[in-house]
């Protein structure tokens, strides 16, 4: 009896031992790119290739600097930047508007609307981007801040207006009731009362838009072509374009475009999450 | 008076979705039909003037475009290895984090890294470790006394489509692995533990329950592994652009190279559509197969 006791004790200890070896050995190769990719950018040119330890002897720093200054990247960091914020911005705004008339508001042709948006969701359509072309171009806006930005808010709208009209759903209407009662307008209700309830929802649209546009690239690529309005991910594949061995400095270069989604994920994750499930199930 | 208070209570309402519509009837309704239009015209993209071709550039991908049909299959194999290996990857650790175990968490916000970087930041990065003069993996291979398998892996036509493959899962099984573990979450403990008393051991249940339990979301994950595989595009141009040859082209790197590389806008068009018509029907096959499966 006691025998099998401690057989069993053992097994489960075995069992242990097995299953964390194996998620240990799955998240190394997870971080060790990444590792690696910030190892490199501390080496200079002439030892990047021979070097092999991780944490090379002398750190070179400065390759940040350079990467900024001569590589471009740090207009590249804050058009990447701009991008992202303007476009959450935009998305926030302008799907929480109609997520809460979806919610809250009648009017004649509201399902029909709302299952438009949802169809955009559902069906892909490889070569739209193609007639986004044309169309920008046919308004001038190839080339322009403005047009990469507005395909990508209504590149968002769809999802965002999705999950935030279930979120308003969902609010108990005491609250804007009162408010009504107290004089506050259709827009002053949605404004004052709605929007800040909805927090949760917001972060995940918001994380989730930051995400997509800070890493963008086929836009990027296809509409600007001049380098002081392109984001980070175009401006690496120019970098490696003009450099193609400067190792140290390209990976500098990642770093930097890495760093404040990394950042932002380890802050955020929660929410990040909660929105990759969201996404997955309307998608 | 009462018919007009009420046109503009609607009125007002509308004001709420107009921004939404208006952007949505510019950005993706017209865009869409857009591209219908453009497919059955020959067209630089730049001249005024169209040529109308009806649908003869559907049957010339159809019938005479092996290069297309090469990176429709180039596709297919990266999904096949997706839906294979990196799903049933997500699908084991889902299972051992859903046990309760110790540092759950970490594992979880670890294994989600990759899948937040872009596919240009990984495709980068990878580059170095599979270069053959200088990469990492050669390195670690010598080390390891196999320096007769070192090469260059992503300019090799025989392993370069393998390699982006193995990049692509490397950045999306933790994807997976989040969407699996929220549908194993979403399974009543008490069926486990009716199952224990009865006496079923750890395998029975992972069949007669787990599986059967999770199919929704197998399902789910298949679709949208199949959607993302197929679309995949950045990674491809930070690391083989295609090459060597055609080996590592995708649908959406031929779409591109028509439309930039060859001015063929209504071509290109037409490949969106085909391509389209092609993710569709995977994606319906997916939810057939499912309710065939639920049924028995």
């Amino acid at each position: 009896m006691k025998d099998s006791v401690l057989f069993y004790k053992i097994e489960k200890i075995l069992g242990w031992i097995r299953d964390h070896f194996f998620l240990i050995l799955v998240s190394l190769s997870c971080v060790f790119p990444l590792v690696w990719m910030l190892s490199s950018a501390l080496k200079t040119q002439a030892t990047v290739f021979s070097d092999m330890s991780l944490f090379p002897a002398h750190p070179q720093w400065g390759n940040f600097y350079l990467a900024w200054t001569k590589g471009g990247f740090g207009i590249y960091f804050f058009n990447s930047i701009f991008y992202t914020l303007t476009v959450v911005i935009g998305v926030v705004f302008i799907a929480s508007l109609a997520a809460y008339a979806f919610a809250r508001l009648e009017f004649p042709g509201k399902n029909i609307f709302f299952y438009l948006f949802l169809a955009t969701l559902m069906i892909p359509l490889p070569g739209a981007f193609i007639a986004l072309y044309v169309l920008l171009m046919k308004l001038h806006l190839v080339n322009t801040r403005l047009g990469y930005i507005l395909i990508q808010i209504n590149g968002g709208l769809a999802l965002g207006i999705f999950l935030l009209k279930t979120f308003f759903e969902r609010m108990p209407r005491d609250l804007e009731d009162a408010a009504r009662i107290d004089g506050c307008g259709k827009f002053g209700i949605y404004w004052r009362v709605a929007l800040p309830l909805a927090k949760p929802a917001i972060a995940v649209v918001v994380i989730f838009n930051a995400l997509t546009v800070w890493n963008e690239y086929l836009l990027a690529m296809l509409l600007l072509s001049n380098k002081s309005l392109m984001p980070l991910q175009r401006g690496l594949m120019i970098f490696q374009g003009a450099h193609v061995t400067q190792y140290p400095l390209l990976m500098a270069g990642i770093t930097i475009t890495v760093i404040p989604i990394v950042l932002m994920y380890i802050v955020m994750q929660k929410y990040i999450i909660a929105g990759i499930t969201a996404g997955a199930v309307t998608g | 008076m009462v018919a007009k208070e009420r046109f503009k209570a609607i009125f007002g309402n509308y004001l709420f979705i107009l921004p939404a519509l208006g952007m949505f009837l510019i950005f993706s309704v017209y865009p869409f039909f857009k591209v219908f239009q453009l497919s059955v015209f020959q067209w630089d993209g730049i001249m005024p003037t169209m040529k109308f071709v009806g649908l003869s550039h559907f049957k010339d991908i159809l019938f005479r475009n092996p290069t297309w049909w090469q990176s429709v299959g180039n596709g297919a194999y990266i999904t096949f290895l997706a839906l294979t290996f990196q799903n049933c990857l997500a699908f084991v650790l889902a299972l051992l984090v859903d046990r309760g175990i110790k540092g759950g968490k970490i594992y979880r916000v670890i294994f989600y890294l990759p899948p937040i970087l872009s596919g240009i930041v990984v495709g980068l990065i990878w580059n170095w470790i599979y270069n053959g003069d200088y990469g990492l993996l050669n390195y670690a291979l010598k080390a390891l006394g196999l320096a007769g398998i070192q090469r260059a892996w992503l300019a090799e036509p025989k392993t370069a489509l393998t390699s982006v493959a193995i990049i692509h899962m490397w950045r999306g099984f933790g994807w997976g692995f989040i969407i699996m573990l929220a549908g194993l979450q979403n399974i009543p403990r008490e069926l486990y533990e009716a199952a224990k008393v009865d006496g079923a051991n750890k395998w029975q249940m992972l069949r007669r329950i787990t599986v059967p339990l999770m199919i929704p979301v197998f399902v789910l994950v298949s679709i949208l592994t199949i959607l993302g595989c197929m679309q995949i595009y950045a990674l491809i141009v930070a690391t083989t652009g295609g090459g060597p040859g055609y080996h590592t082209e995708v649908p959406v790197t031929r779409i591109i190279s028509s439309m930039l590389g060859q001015s063929q806008f209504g071509y290109a068009c037409a490949m969106g559509i085909l391509f389209g018509l092609i993710l569709l029907t995977a994606s319906m096959i997916q939810l057939r197969i499912s309710r065939r499966i639920k049924q028995e």
